[in-house]
């Protein structure tokens, strides 16, 4: 068995950095079982050849829990429950604030594991001419005490060693340990908890008992969201506290109380008074960025590049990609007989993989964009800014920058909430990205604004006179997306969601230059992580589509149709075949009826009562099973259900006239203006991207949260486009 | 507490740059537990480094660590004056 490493400390303790270097390039990234927590998991070398296993906790400025998710850290510090009891703790510190990291650093201590102290920043301290003594730290904690950069590597092999020593070494003797001075009536509180905790939990280890008792006296509440802990731990610790608020004492006062007593005793004799330059730069450089005024200004223009980015930047990489897939797909089209395998390959299994790689380019750009703004520093100064308001909202800041994204295309906005730190926050976020107008749905605005709504140029093309009604429209589609998804997140943050509102305990960490070398590895992790786990959803989908919209392989043909068909084989037989153009419109209009036949079109066919209230026929149930690939795939596939080939796009004449002449059985037209509005406000609001929700699927980990996203989505498409049809029938126009 | 009459300071309206010792820690929940686990007790030096108008935040140094909190938050911090940091 490799023994385990795990590395645990505060949020911006340099934390992660630390692991990258320990473990090199390769990590293997999953989930906690039963909460969304991300686990990474490392290889480290001993320097004697050993291999040991690294695991990165989620930062956190205490043990203490009132989540799950938060629960997640004890658990695997300690090894409680299912979790495995790491042989080494490393308690990487910031010796820039040492007060405050040493207070998780004796929680962990007390719970009697072995662990190694890795005091972070050592460079930083050094040019502040600040000295921490690490032998009386050493003294004092009783363990190991390793001065190290994470940013520079220095002290690097040092901390390999110490973890050798520590790991071949015996436990260190009780009395070794720090203990925080307990005063009289804590100590019952403890004495009463801890008969209650686990047998499991304690290794009959007396002082580890009384450890795990007080952090379950600072952990449980009535309204904590804790599963699993025993019935009587739960009720003697209420008893407790409400014992000592009748007696007038602050429980958790005295508990954390205690433990700064402990520090603040030793500190003058830790390190060396910090002197006030250890920030001078850092706050020059925020007296601008997050000034009122010009702070303001340069956050537009550092989201507006980043928006653009997402955009522009992304486009001839897509377009390349595309580019790259379809003619990979025609050489191997051209490679195989026509046919049911040649089809299966190219329009189902290189298409997949081409809907999966086509988000990578977004993905690199916006992780390239996030991993900076988090390791410089600029991040934790966006959500200080935005909080106000965000949190007017039931948001935290840090959903700012995931929701503007989510205007290009919300699988890397989705992917971007996990800098998000408490579980709610990310959920709610995740649940509201996908409002917003990303750009698969410009082409079917596009599409339908072109078709049913007058240019500028003809007769009511102009709203006062100048504006234009179908540029306008546009941008009442963005506003739209924007106000319903800021209203369904106030929606869900008050029912769904609810809890108390985001609290804002923030750090701004100093600037710092981000390494390359971390920047490169999140985009990496990130897109690698996509294309094995979402991919393979989205592949697999691709492929259930392509089935769902080719077979049955033989549909019907009407007798008229198929009477063309015959003329034209016997034509082509004869020596005379018809000429290309005829051809092909009569392979379009084949195309067409075999895309009505298959079971694809068919579920189109049985959705039309569904859809009809809201003004659509079959033949736009079949586009919507179809854009279920992706939004824009819409397009394409109404080219295919009209007859006029799938090798259309939104500004093509000849599909625009379609949808012009397209009337019901009764001779109404199909699309009149009314449709086309309520057929638009159905693809803003409803979950039209089978991509979206399997990276929700991922996210997650679950299939609730994907589940309840695209019902969610559809009921309020559905009543929205009900309330816009009917209502505009109601009104009088066509 | 001989002027109780007068509303104790509060975090929230101490000046950017003064110096206070805090001498209560209000809040509820996990909220308070997080503040006091930051090392927000009573009798601890507090110094306000800045406020920002466009966040409602207000950034706070003690125990030589820097905490942002918001500005509607802080008034449940009553703190006890010291004067302007050198």
């Amino acid at each position: 068995m490799r023994p385990v490493i795990a590395l645990a400390g505060q949020p911006n303790s340099g934390k992660t950095t630390l692991f990258n270097r320990l473990t090199g390039a390769n990590a293997k990234v999953g989930n906690y079982p039963g909460v969304t927590v991300e686990r990474r998991e490392g290889r480290l070398r001993l320097p004697d050849g050993r291999d040991a296993v690294a695991l990165d906790i989620p930062g956190c400025y205490s043990l203490s829990a009132r989540t799950q998710e938060e629960a997640i850290a004890i658990e695997v510090v300690a090894g409680l429950n299912q979790h495995a009891e790491p042989d080494v703790v490393v308690l990487v510190v910031d010796a820039t604030q040492l007060a405050r990291n040493l207070y998780l650093v004796l929680q962990v201590l007390e719970l009697r594991v072995r662990a190694v102290v890795a005091l972070n920043m050592a460079d930083v301290l050094r040019k502040n001419h600040m000295v921490v003594d690490t032998d009386e730290l050493t003294r004092q904690l009783g363990v190991p005490v390793v001065s190290v950069s994470a940013a520079t590597g220095e002290g690097e092999q040092a901390l390999r060693t110490a973890l050798a020593s520590v790991l071949d070494g015996e436990p260190a003797p009780a009395d070794s340990y720090p203990s925080a001075p307990l005063n009289g009536s804590l100590t019952a509180d403890i004495d009463a908890v801890e008969p209650a905790v686990p047998e499991a939990w304690g290794r009959a280890d007396p002082l580890r008992r009384r450890a795990l008792a007080s952090w379950a006296l600072m952990s449980l509440h009535e309204d904590d969201e804790l599963w699993g802990l025993p019935e009587n731990l739960r009720r003697l610790v209420t008893d407790r506290r409400a014992l000592a608020e009748e007696q007038g004492r602050d429980l958790d006062l005295e508990l954390a109380g205690r433990r700064y007593a402990w520090i603040d005793e030793r500190m003058g004799r830790f390190i060396t008074e910090a002197p006030s330059t250890l920030r001078r730069l850092s706050d020059a450089v925020d007296r601008v960025m997050i000034h009122p005024a010009a702070g303001f200004l340069l956050f537009l223009a550092i989201m507006a590049v980043l928006f653009d980015g997402l955009f522009t930047w992304s486009k001839p990489a897509i377009d390349f990609v595309e580019g790259l897939v379809g003619a990979f797909g025609a050489v191997v089209a051209a490679a195989l007989p026509e046919g049911l395998l040649r089809d299966f390959l190219v329009d189902g299994i290189i298409a997949g993989v081409g809907a999966v790689v086509v988000f990578l380019p977004q993905i690199l750009l916006l992780f390239l964009f996030v991993s900076i703004m988090e390791d410089s520093g600029y991040m934790a100064r966006v959500a200080f800014m935005m909080d106000r308001v965000m949190k007017s909202l039931g948001l935290t800041g840090r959903a700012f920058v995931p929701m503007l994204s989510g205007y290009a295309c919300a699988i890397p906005a989705i992917m971007a909430t996990r800098t998000m730190e408490r579980q709610r926050d990310r959920m709610l976020t995740m649940m509201v990205v996908p409002l917003m107008t990303c750009s698969a749905r410009l082409p079917v605005y596009t599409l339908i604004i072109a078709a049913l709504f007058p240019t500028p140029e003809e007769p009511g093309g102009t709203v006062f006179g100048f504006a234009s009604v179908q540029a306008l429209l546009m941008v009442a589609m963005y506003v739209f997306s924007t106000v319903v998804a800021l209203m369904a997140a106030a929606v869900l943050g008050r029912t769904l969601f609810k809890g108390a509102a985001p609290p804002l305990l923030l750090e701004l960490p100093p600037y710092r230059m981000p390494s390359p070398r971390s920047v490169v590895r999140m985009m990496w992790e990130r897109s690698r992580l996509f294309v094995t786990e979402a991919g393979t959803v989205i592949l697999s989908c691709t492929v259930v589509l392509w089935f769902l919209l080719t077979f049955p392989q033989e549909p019907t043909l009407s007798p008229r149709l198929a009477a063309s068909v015959e003329v034209a084989a016997a034509a082509a037989e004869s020596g005379t075949p018809l000429d290309a153009a005829q051809q092909a419109a009569l392979d379009d209009e084949v195309a067409a009826a075999r895309l009505a036949g298959s079971f694809g079109g068919r579920l189109g066919h049985a959705i039309e009562p569904a859809i009809a209230p809201l003004g659509f026929d079959w033949k736009i149930g079949i586009g919507l099973v179809g854009s279920f690939a992706a939004r824009e795939v819409f397009v394409s596939t109404m080219g295919v259900v009209y007859g006029v080939g799938d090798d259309v796009d939104e500004t093509s004449p000849p599909l625009r006239d379609r949808l012009q002449a397209e009337s019901w059985p009764d001779g109404r037209r199909v699309y009149t203006p009314l449709v086309g509005l309520s057929l638009m406000v159905f693809f803003a609001l409803a979950a039209q991207c089978m991509s979206t929700l399997a990276v929700v699927k991922r996210e997650t980990r679950s299939y609730r949260w994907p589940v309840f996203l695209f019902s969610y989505m559809t009921a309020l498409a559905w009543i929205a486009s009900f309330a816009i049809y009917q209502g505009g029938l109601l009104l009088g126009f066509a | 507490m001989a002027r109780a009459s007068t509303p104790p300071m509060t975090l929230a309206r101490l000046p950017v740059s003064e110096t206070a010792v805090l001498t209560r820690v209000g809040g509820h929940g996990s909220y308070r537990r997080r503040l006091l686990e930051l090392g927000f007790l009573p009798g601890t030096e507090v110094t306000v480094v800045r406020r920002v108008g466009i966040g409602d935040v207000l950034e706070v140094e003690l125990r030589g660590s820097r905490i942002s909190l918001r500005i509607s938050e802080a008034e449940s911090l009553s703190v006890q004056p010291r004067g302007r940091a050198s």
